[in-house]
């Protein structure tokens, strides 16, 4: 049996772009890691999914259930605790997949791959926190696992790095259930996660440190105390400012990084800016047919934006294994102007519409994002908030350059 | 009629002393350990080298100089009979400057009279020929083939496995409250679990063994904890195909670069002396760090400044002299293994077989060999690094095989399981992650078990029957939660 | 007493000036539209959140089934509910969208299961 696609990740984007593919007459399977479709949705149990892409506010397992519901209906196969060892590029429309599944090990044979493998979160180590290494440190999300999937409450005061969404998330979470959150720590000047997100601070008496770091962690078998400090404009601490918290748990929020492992070792080009691969507009890797989506390709806020990216690759990869590979093109760079830290694609053509996912590296008021020859006028932009924009075939430059300016 | 041996410390030390003793039909042997698990002392945290036996000037540390020699004889075979992950890879001593390269040529002799085999001096050119990659102020080194890695941790797993199998007994959780003496002679151990008789006390304590020396008495040494911190780094990152040392200082080996058994490159220790009361400062810390990468960074000049996956620290045990103290002492039946710094995880073998011979010579014992006893132990079987038909196989007896839970390191459910099996096997009463950790690699990699360690918990929750939130990281005081999730709003009755 | 309340409704984030006295509103002020104003009073008058927990289960895929309030409730009344929900315990199978509590403290809101379990 070969498969047109092989879609490896059963979440949000994994899940739309099978049923893309499906939908596109192409033969499709799902491979999951875990015991069970959804991918991360399935701890996220607050609302704020779906807005965008439904019109509609659902908690995670519901958006999730709505995906994998209509897998079930189109009988698309998926294998669950299926890890892929390996893939092997043998001809640009035969790629092996090695798999070590419950069933055995097994190596399933597919013309394209949407890899949509998801992100891994950064962890205490990888921000420099030092001291002892103690239970009580958590990454938000195994904490979000611990609790809203196991049932376990992690701790009864929390100090939690980061404030980003996932760190106000768990928060409200931690709050809601009787913990005290005696603080979040921010490493920049401005808050990280969407403003309806950081009403959960005041909703619950916590104090939001910006312009601060977690240097040291305290405790025996438990965290008991945890050290801040100010930091800089360049992130450096400033010495005499270092204090202690009393806390026994300590979550970090610092990020999530693309899993791109698997796609690393095929030698598929990475962008340092991202964290995951060079794409082009349909989200094909510098690996022909191997196409990628979701927080595998670049972190989004927004599952919508995963959804859509999915979508996007599973259409394109039936399209590659149909047609026996995609039409090479004259490719135009996307550049990076000032204040853009990251844009998603990195290649485009100029034949086709095509939406730009891209990202501020500072907070910008009543700002212009150029793009190309085109201006768009954004009241606000925040590193924290991803912009999207659709731009037209006819507005697209050669060069084309995307800068957002004052 | 049989004599009553009880080792103090479940280390390396401990556990190959009593794999050695394991031997003898007429010993009972016992170890008791306060920790949960076996290895968590100073066996845990250290460089995980087997030395060549070069550094160890023999008029000033005979014991180390001769030991370590013998005890890389001795590993060359336990890990094949144990199954202890390990890899031969040699080691390059480089000269950074030109006085180094005098230094090298007298630790070339010492190597010699040490017998140490296969040493030689290696210039410039050929330098940069046999580990591309090294700094190029690197003027030459002395190359030591023999020098290996162990995964350390697992090791102590491993011999403590094969004793057990040949009739040791461990008590884990257990620590001594006072040893009874009387008429000169050691009569048994006090622990809050009873009284444990015993006809000879050996005190592997690491580096709580002046405190177990002083309930007998002996207090003419105290030990000092000195901290080395390291850094490991993510897959990818590249690391030399050989340790690479600095040229030594007078105390310690230096800032070493490797690629460590699991395949990341690791970094470290610098040497910090402690206070005598902070042997459980296991901190890591801002200034060691940085200093450890300024150290590592001139031997590999190519470590970037990200990337770190993991840092820790360990604590070796220092003795005033330098040398180890292995001695029968005038208290009958007590014999002191202290001090035990590096190179103690070289020596760790040789030292089971002078403490045999102590027992022989100094005390008198007439040792009677087992007529039968069981060399070999079994490593649980690495699902992902068999060959495909043998993963099949093992797949299709157990599905367990086939549920990956540690992404990073393909570590599987059964692997998992058969951690668990492990530790009940050697008594383990607390469920912990780091006893998983030290017997599969889960939770190691690049993600440091955000991904697994949950899943991990709930796989020993359920195998020893305790809830989720009882379950600890490493051992009591550790547990991962306070209680059930709604443990802080129910009304309190 | 004045409150400054940075507005959630768009993305400008108006940071929208309240003045109340005696529980009455004086004044609304740095607003930019009138569902900034319109939310603005009802965040000080009588906030509402949306509500999400876990509820125990026994056999079930996982210890816990995730729950959520069938529309928002007020801020006041979360810690109440998180209490109430400790006393429960369901047995599996749970389907998603089963009533865990109905019209729970008289809050005109069903508290629903948003998993299987």
């Amino acid at each position: 049996m070969i498969y047109d696609v092989v879609v490896i990740g059963g979440g949000p984007a994994g899940l739309a772009a099978a049923i893309k593919a499906h939908e596109e007459g192409g033969k499709v399977l799902i491979l999951e890691q875990a015991e069970y479709l959804g991918g991360i949705l399935q701890q996220c149990i607050h609302p704020g999914f779906g807005i965008h892409y439904l019109g509609e506010d659902l908690t995670g397992p519901e958006f999730a259930s709505l995906f994998i519901e209509k897998v079930r209906s189109l009988n698309i196969p998926y294998i669950l605790s299926a890890h892929v060892m390996k893939i092997e590029i043998m001809l640009p429309l035969a790629k092996k997949i090695q798999l070590i599944a419950p069933k055995g090990t097994k190596d399933i044979e597919t013309k394209a791959i949407v890899y949509t493998a998801g992100a891994r979160e950064k962890h205490g180590f990888e921000i420099g926190i030092t001291g002892d290494r103690v239970s009580g440190i958590y990454t938000a999300g195994e904490a979000q696992s611990l609790m809203d999937l196991y049932g376990v409450m992690p701790g009864k005061r929390v100090l939690i790095v980061g404030s980003g969404d996932v760190g106000l998330i768990m928060a409200r979470r931690l709050s809601l259930e009787g913990a005290r959150v005696v603080g979040v720590v921010e490493l920049m000047p401005y808050p990280g996660g969407l403003a309806r997100n950081l009403v959960i601070l005041r909703d619950f008496n916590i104090p939001l440190y910006l312009s601060h770091r977690v240097l040291e962690v305290h405790g025996r078998g438990r965290v008991e105390r945890v050290k801040m400090a100010r930091v800089n404009s360049k992130g450096k601490t400033i010495p005499g400012t270092e204090r202690w918290i009393e806390c026994d748990t300590l979550l970090i929020s610092a990020g999530l990084v693309p899993d791109v492992r698997v796609l690393e070792s095929l030698g598929i080009r990475i962008d340092p800016s991202t964290g995951g691969p060079v794409v082009n507009e349909f989200l094909e890797t510098t690996a022909p047919g191997v196409f990628v989506a979701g927080n595998s390709l670049v972190i989004n806020d927004l599952v919508d934006y995963a959804v859509e990216q999915g979508e996007r690759a599973g259409m394109q990869a039936v399209r590659y294994a149909k047609n026996g590979g995609l039409p090479s093109m004259n490719w135009i760079p996307v550049e990076k102007g000032g204040n853009v830290r990251c844009v998603i694609p990195h290649y485009i053509n100029g034949e086709n519409e095509v939406i730009l996912y891209l990202r501020a590296r500072k907070p910008v008021k009543d700002a212009t994002l150029v793009t190309g020859k085109k201006m768009h006028k954004i009241p606000v932009v925040t590193p924290a908030e991803m912009l999207r924009v659709k731009i037209k075939k006819e507005d697209i430059t050669r060069p084309f350059k995307v800068e957002v300016s004052p | 009629m049989s004599i009553r041996v009880t080792i103090v410390g479940g280390g390396i030390v401990g556990a190959s002393i009593a794999r050695v003793l394991s031997r003898y039909e007429n010993l009972k042997v016992h170890i008791i350990e306060k920790m949960s698990d076996v290895g968590w002392g100073v066996s845990k945290a250290n460089t995980a080298l087997i030395h060549g036996g070069y550094d160890d000037d023999p008029q000033k540390y005979p014991l180390r100089a001769s030991l370590c020699v013998k005890g890389n004889r001795l590993w060359q075979k336990w890990v094949k009979d144990l199954e202890i992950p390990h890899v031969w890879s040699g080691a390059l001593i480089i000269a950074l400057q030109n006085e180094d390269i005098k230094h090298l040529s007298t630790l070339l002799e010492r190597g010699i009279r040490n017998g140490v085999p296969e040493m030689r001096l290696v210039e410039k050119e050929e330098l940069q020929a046999l580990q591309p990659g090294i700094a190029s102020e690197a003027t030459g080194a002395l190359y030591v083939p023999t020098v290996g890695q162990i995964a350390s941790p697992r090791a102590t797993v491993a011999i403590i496995e094969n004793a057990v199998k040949n009739g040791v007994k461990i008590h884990l959780e257990t620590e001594v409250q006072g040893i009874k003496v009387s008429d000169g002679e050691v009569k048994g151990i006090q622990t809050p679990r009873g009284f444990m008789e015993s006809d000879v006390v050996i005190n592997a304590a690491g580096l709580y063994a002046d405190e177990i020396s002083r309930m007998v008495g002996l207090d003419y040494f105290t030990l000092r904890p000195r901290k080395g911190e390291y850094l490991i780094y993510r897959h990818g990152i590249p690391g030399p195909t050989r340790v690479l040392f600095p040229t030594p200082t007078p105390k310690s080996k230096g800032i070493i670069v490797t690629t460590e058994v699991g395949g990341h490159l690791m970094i470290g220790p610098n040497a910090q002396d402690m206070e005598r009361d902070e042997k459980d400062n296991l901190a890591t810390t801002e200034e060691g760090l940085k200093e450890v990468l300024q150290g590592a960074r001139k031997l590999w000049p190519g470590i970037p400044d990200r990337g770190v996956i993991r840092t820790f620290a360990g604590l070796r045990p220092e003795p005033p002299n330098g040398d180890f103290i292995i001695r029968a002492e005038e208290v009958w039946g007590f014999i002191n293994v202290a001090g035990i710094r590096s190179p103690g995880l070289t020596s760790a073998p040789a030292i089971g077989y002078f403490v045999r011979d102590i027992l022989r010579r100094d005390l008198g014992l007439k040792l009677v060999p087992k007529r039968r006893w069981y060399p070999r132990r079994r490593d649980i079987t690495r699902i992902a690094a068999i060959p495909d038909a043998q993963r099949d196989r093992k797949i299709r007896a157990r599905s367990e095989y086939g549920q990956v839970i540690c992404r990073c390191n393909h570590i599987t459910k059964g692997e998992i399981l058969d951690a668990v099996e492990r530790m009940k096997y050697i008594n383990v009463k607390t469920p912990s992650i780091d006893s998983v950790k030290f017997r599969t690699g889960a939770t190691s990699g690049e993600c440091q078990g955000s991904f697994c360690m949950v899943r991990i918990a709930m796989l020993l929750a359920q195998e020893y029957g305790v809830p989720l939130w009882n379950v600890t990281l490493k051992g009591p005081g550790s547990e991962l939660g306070i209680g059930d999730i709604n443990s802080l709003r129910r009304e309190k009755k | 007493m004045k409150y400054a309340l940075t507005c959630i409704v768009c993305p400008l984030g108006c940071v929208i000036e309240v003045e109340i006295k005696n529980g009455e509103i004086i004044s609304v002020a740095n607003y930019k539209c009138p569902r900034g104003k319109e939310w603005a009073i009802e965040e000080i008058l009588s906030p509402v959140r949306p509500f999400m927990s876990v509820v125990r289960v026994i056999g079930g895929i996982f210890p816990v089934v995730s729950v959520k309030s069938t529309g928002p409730v007020p801020k006041e009344n979360m810690k109440d509910l998180t209490k109430l929900l400790s006393n429960v315990v369901l047995q599996a199978p749970v389907p998603a969208g089963t009533v865990v509590l109905h019209n729970p403290m008289g809050l005109k809101v069903d508290i629903v299961t948003t998993r299987d379990a």
